[in-house]
């Protein structure tokens, strides 16, 4: 069902859904980015059409809204585990349609990896709906058409955001009532078909072990300082690490929680009697770049990059995750040729 | 040839050691000057001058090989750069109304460097306003960081942006990185303990290496801005010294208010048989406490200011070159 939305309008939307939904976008924070006087655009709480950015991409992306940076799993006193509970009011999260496959991408790991469902993640993201943001032109470092990762059928209100009036495509019957009185308007959500930066991705088989050992790994040993910004603000990145908390005087109680983890991080790969498997920082990307775009993709059949291009935007050391993937293409055709 | 030369140093013009010649001395408060000025800072030095100009040690511009009797054509000349200066008072065609009080200089800041806590150009400039013109040899410098590239450590007055982080467990993935860059490259303010990081108030410089390395935004600035003035630093022929901490976490306000209360007291205490007195010594006759009393008169310190209560200043006395002993 379509309809055209004024301003306030929306804003009757978004103030009619407070009651059942907490509803989450990008949005500006002021003054808080890493370096003084710079702001970042993050996940917030959205209330107003006013809170949202939507001519900036969000430094991170909307993952942690469901699979939260750190998380209490279980509290432990004297052997006893209690769960703790969580809010359990529905979550709408306006995202675009890489973030929305990059949830895709996160289901199938936490969700259809294996026997067993992530307890975790599955109560959280049940509650998730999602508010598609068209995009049909994207930013300047995106290449999710390269990925496949520009459209999705995985939204249940799709909206364009003109200057004065807001198209909303609703597919789930569960947002009907919210907009009862407002007019309608037949809408249909574009995308966006090409981007600026194309990423050239090697078909699963091409990439052999000599890829492995090959030297352009060695350009990332020497640039990349394990900051681990480009894991942190990937919306596809789902490792995490468990941590036990002792508390009391007798440490007979504690928490167990889990906390994201990062393949660039430092610790990442320390095994019980010290030894480390990845030591290099290019032995870091060549994990990350394959996991990426080819080890995920031939268990799951699609790639765990979605080309969101966040990496890119966020690492220190100017580093391109895209121009990494086509070094590596270049290097897979160079073999060919030889 | 009769030059009255305490009329023309206090114009800023150098008695230089070529008898008939000069040099001026071009203010640029924070170094950071609008190339526009270029033209015409070249100008003077080509018509009047030898064509060149030397940078100076406090970031200023200095014009050698001018004849004295072009000063008061030069003069009418740079108005625009003492226009330049937003100075809250008439601007006329007679050049520098004061030369004692030094140009104030300013590390980059943050316009341009990701280390600096604040708009050191700003604050150069805003301190300008608030002293200048002034007689008194006052040396001022703003470094955007405790990294203090300005060496304002070496100053009468040195203010250090700083900068507060805010830690939230729940964005903290316990990575160390913070743990790890304070330890090696700062103070060892931070420490982690059940996964979560503690600091220690007391050692931390809010330098806010923590929260540019932060990968998840767990560590973020505070969103007041604050500052540590270094006093009573010095070069010079009798007790070279770095300047010692007056205050810790100050606002932008206290820190103006201060150091014009600072130039009061040097009023009050200079002593005027010498040709010129530094602060700093003066605040070596007066004492400490004295300046503190004196200097912290009407200033509103926040409740998060740590005041120093006793300066003991060190540095080198050349009559006691113990060395070549």
């Amino acid at each position: 069902m379509g309809y055209q939305l004024s301003r306030e309008q929306f804003d009757r939307f978004l103030d009619r859904l407070q009651d059942d939904y907490r509803v989450f976008g990008p949005a500006l924070d002021s003054d808080k980015g890493a370096f003084s006087d710079t702001d970042r655009i993050t996940y917030k709480n959205i209330r107003r059409l006013d809170d949202l950015e939507l001519n900036r991409k969000s430094y991170f992306s909307p993952k942690e809204i469901f699979f939260p940076i750190r998380e209490t799993l279980f509290r432990f006193c004297e052997g006893e585990p209690t769960v703790p509970q969580i809010d359990d009011k529905k979550i709408a999260i306006l995202l675009r349609p890489c973030d929305s496959n990059a949830i895709d991408r996160l289901d199938a790991i936490f969700l259809e990896n294996g026997p067993f469902e992530d307890f975790y993640y599955k109560r959280r993201r049940e509650n998730v709906r999602f508010f598609l943001i068209e995009c049909a032109t994207g930013f300047d470092s995106c290449w999710c058409v390269s990925m496949n990762a520009n459209t999705t059928k995985r939204w249940d209100v799709a909206f364009r955001f003109g200057e004065d009036e807001i198209l909303v495509d609703v597919k789930s019957e569960e947002f009907l009532p919210y907009l009862d009185d407002c007019p309608q308007k037949p809408f249909e959500i574009r995308f966006i078909y090409e981007n600026t930066k194309k990423v050239r991705v090697p078909e699963v088989g091409e990439v052999t072990l000599d890829h492995f050992a090959h030297e352009l790994w060695n350009e990332y040993t020497a640039r990349c300082i394990a900051c681990g910004r480009c894991n942190t603000s990937c919306p596809t990145c789902s490792c995490f690490t468990v941590l036990d908390a002792p508390l009391g005087a007798e440490k007979k109680m504690g928490e167990r929680w889990r906390a994201w983890a990062g393949c660039h991080i430092d610790g990442f790969t320390d095994m019980a009697g010290g030894h480390t498997f990845r030591q290099s920082r290019g032995e870091r990307m060549r994990f990350k770049t394959m996991h990426k775009i080819n080890d995920y993709r031939k268990r799951f059949g699609k790639h765990q990059c979605v080309g969101c291009g966040r990496c890119d935007d966020v690492c220190p050391q100017y580093i391109s995750f895209a121009r990494c993937i086509n070094t590596l293409s270049d290097c897979i055709e160079e073999g060919k040729r030889k | 040839m009769s030059i009255n030369t305490k009329k023309v140093i206090k114009n800023a013009y150098r008695i230089s050691k070529v008898r008939g010649q000069t040099a001026l001395r071009i203010r640029v408060p924070g170094g950071h000057i609008e190339t526009r000025f270029f033209a015409l800072i070249d100008e003077i030095a080509s018509r009047f001058g030898n064509g060149t100009a030397h940078i100076t040690t406090r970031q200023g511009l200095e014009l050698p090989g001018i004849d004295f009797e072009r000063i008061p054509e030069i003069n009418k000349m740079i108005r625009p750069l003492l226009e330049s200066l937003g100075l809250d008072r008439e601007i006329t065609d007679d050049g520098y109304p004061s030369a004692g009080t030094r140009n104030i200089c300013a590390c980059i800041g943050n316009r341009v460097c990701t280390f600096a806590n604040d708009d050191t150009t700003a604050m150069a400039r805003e301190l300008e306003r608030a002293v200048y013109p002034n007689d008194l040899h006052f040396k001022i410098a703003v470094s955007g960081c405790p990294n203090d590239c300005i060496k304002a450590a070496l100053n009468d007055f040195g203010i250090l942006c700083t900068v507060e982080p805010v830690y939230d467990a729940s964005r903290c993935i316990a990575c160390s990185a913070c743990v790890e860059t304070c330890a090696k490259a700062v103070t060892g303010a931070l420490s982690l303990r059940d996964f979560s990081v503690l600091r220690n108030r007391e050692l931390c410089i809010g330098c806010g290496e923590c929260i540019r390395k932060c990968p998840t935004g767990a560590t973020r600035r505070s969103p007041e801005k604050s500052y540590r003035l270094v006093i009573m630093g010095r070069t010079g022929r009798k007790n070279p010294r770095m300047a010692e901490t007056f205050l810790k976490w100050a606002d932008r306000e206290s820190i103006v208010k201060i150091i014009q209360n600072g130039y009061a007291f040097a009023q009050r205490h200079i002593d005027r048989s010498l040709e010129k007195e530094h602060v700093g010594y003066i605040v070596d006759r007066t004492g400490f406490a004295t300046f503190k009393d004196e200097v912290l008169q009407d200033v509103r310190l926040g409740e998060k200011v740590i005041v120093a209560k006793h300066i003991q200043w060190g540095g080198y006395r050349y009559t006691s070159d113990a060395g070549f002993r």
